[in-house]
């Protein structure tokens, strides 16, 4: 059974305001109404498919791979294997830099299945450089000192340059996580 | 407002047990190509598209939004319906008819190949309260049936094993049926009892598939090669309280083809259809599906086909494709299939498989179990 609500009070993460009212607790629920539960059992295993397959084989290779669309010469990654606005089959593949713009981010205190977070995830679309303006990737920023927004905000900017920091290449497994996340490039990128 | 409207565009991929090449997006695309290009439009004329998918198929959330791209509908009007391909069909239908539209696009698919455990998807679809609890394979909804339709026609289970052997007969002259073979009734009758008396070679393998239709206004239809005009189209869908369903009947068919045949103004459907494809996911369901639609009468079905009569040279051709026994079963896509294979016998494309004459043609289907749902489609050459 799940965690009654009150223990989210107690989290002092900085974007949580204290609760309004009182939360409804299990007790409330069980014996009170007549209820039947069931968890569902669900597992799919989908076929990536031609673009995609080829797209996470470069990045097992450490390589971000896009396509061009011979009709509008537009270039995107992830890449496809038909332009979803000429629809004709995209075939024309590059590859890119690792390095991009940042289009858009979000700080989030609260990871995918609602558990707080103290030290934030940063959801971001990416511009990877190559690919043809507003041709977004989404992906994770990482590599920003401090947890709170004030912190998080004075090191990050729309339209910032970032770069691709990947796993090590034996630990790579043909998968949008073999990019740990992109991070600021520093005015020296030397390291 | 466009009185008749016709499908003037097919376009399907070959049904295929696994289709590990390609993705659903890939092979829509590959689908949606070839039935504009049928059609002679590119996607730039088409003014609105319907989409029949699912999401506990799909494994996707809100799968609708999934459907733009590979249909060439990005920024276009665009709908899905969580139904049969039949409904799909009625609501690109129902677009013209208005006048919203005059050039629409149908869609279904399916990646049963992906549904790891299809058991568990199904067994949601049952009520949760009542039938889940008892845990038991929902294709006995399929054997109670069968049973029941035996027990009420009169009906031999020789005659049932003899549409498997048809249809999976018919299939080998179509070369885009996976599961043609040579099969005698007494195979089909030795085969593993799987929800008795439903036996294992009485059920439709599944399949994967992507089906596209171009729909166009009777204006509009005029200006494309090989227009089918949709004369009729019905779409019903019984109480859901399994255990209080006709369970001899499929009230759903009967009431659907009725919807069409007056549409149509098809008075004698025995003597007006010419052929007929009908989803027959379980084979008893072909002959329930034939008595339903009246064309043939109560008990009859079996006879019928017992004697041959339903085969590509008998009096009434029914599923001369191989039909889902041997095409494959692609859940709510198998509709499509059977409507594809009417308009490919109505323009005289069916090659081998091609009905001597083909002018009028139903289509039934069924949404499977457990559900009461299905539809009916007259189409004809002009």
């Amino acid at each position: 059974m799940a965690k009654p609500a009150r223990a989210v009070r107690k989290m002092d993460a900085p974007p949580w305001l204290a609760l309004r009212g009182s939360p409804l607790s299990d007790d409330e629920f069980h014996g009170k109404v007549s209820t039947t539960s069931w968890i569902p059992r669900l597992e799919y295993g989908w076929d990536a498919g031609i673009a995609i397959s080829r797209f996470l084989e470069g990045l097992k290779a450490g390589k971000i791979l896009g396509v061009r669309c011979r009709v509008c010469g537009r270039t995107v990654t992830p890449p496809r294997a038909f332009c979803e606005l000429d629809f004709r089959p995209m075939d024309d593949w590059v590859e890119l830099a690792d390095t991009a713009t940042i289009n858009t981010y979000s700080i989030c205190y609260v990871t995918w299945d609602l558990k707080p977070l103290r030290k934030p995830q940063i959801p971001a679309v990416v511009e990877i450089d190559g690919t043809t303006p507003r041709v977004g990737f989404l992906h994770l920023i990482g590599g920003v000192n401090g947890s709170s927004v004030e912190a998080i905000r004075k090191q990050l900017r729309v339209g910032m340059p970032v770069r691709a920091v990947w796993k090590k290449p034996h630990q790579r497994a043909g998968a949008i996580t073999d990019i740990l996340y992109f991070e600021p490039v520093k005015r020296h990128p030397e390291r | 407002m466009s009185e008749g409207v016709a499908i003037v565009g097919v376009g399907a991929a070959v049904p295929r047990p696994l289709s590990r090449d390609v993705s659903y997006r890939e092979m829509i695309f590959d689908a949606a190509t070839r039935a504009h290009t049928d059609a002679g439009v590119t996607h730039h004329e088409i003014d609105s598209v319907v989409s029949v998918c699912e999401d506990l198929h799909e494994g996707t959330s809100i799968t609708d939004e999934y459907v733009p791209d590979q249909l060439g509908a990005v920024l276009k009007p665009v709908q899905t319906i969580a139904g049969d391909g039949v409904q799909g069909v009625a609501t690109g239908f129902m677009l013209i008819r208005t006048g919203i539209a005059d050039l629409v696009v149908i869609e279904s698919h399916c990646k049963s190949s992906n549904i790891l455990r299809h058991g568990d998807v199904l067994e949601m679809a049952l009520d949760p309260v009542y039938d889940r609890p008892l845990r038991a394979n929902p294709h006995y909804i399929a054997g109670m049936e069968m049973r029941r339709y035996l027990h009420e026609s009169g009906t031999t289970e020789e005659a049932v094993a003899a549409v498997v052997s048809k249809n999976r007969a018919h299939a080998l002259d179509n070369p885009v049926a996976p599961f043609g073979a040579r099969i005698h009734t007494d195979d089909v009758l030795a085969s593993s009892p799987l929800c008795e008396p439903l036996r294992v070679l009485e059920m439709s393998p599944y399949a994967d598939g992507a089906v596209v239709f171009v729909l166009a206004s009777e204006e509009r239809a005029r200006r494309c090669p090989r227009p089918v005009w949709i004369r009729g189209i019905g779409w019903i869908s019984d109480s859901p309280w399994l255990a209080m369903r006709e369970w001899a009947d499929a009230v759903y068919a009967s009431l659907s083809a009725q919807m069409a045949y007056q549409m149509a103004g098809i008075a004698s459907p025995a003597e007006e259809i010419g052929f007929a494809e009908v989803d027959d996911t379980y084979a008893y369901k072909e002959l329930q599906h034939l008595e339903a639609a009246q064309l043939a009468p109560r008990g009859r079905a079996g006879v019928m086909t017992l004697a041959g009569e339903t085969r590509r040279d008998g009096r009434l051709p029914v599923n001369c494709s191989g039909g889902s026994l041997g095409m494959g079963y692609c859940f709510d896509a198998s509709a499509l299939y059977r409507i594809a294979e009417a308009a490919r016998q109505i323009r005289g494309e069916s090659g081998r498989a091609q009905v001597a004459h083909a002018t009028t043609g139903l289509v039934i289907s069924w949404r499977g179990v457990p559900t009461q749902s299905g539809g009916a489609v007259v189409l004809n050459a002009d």
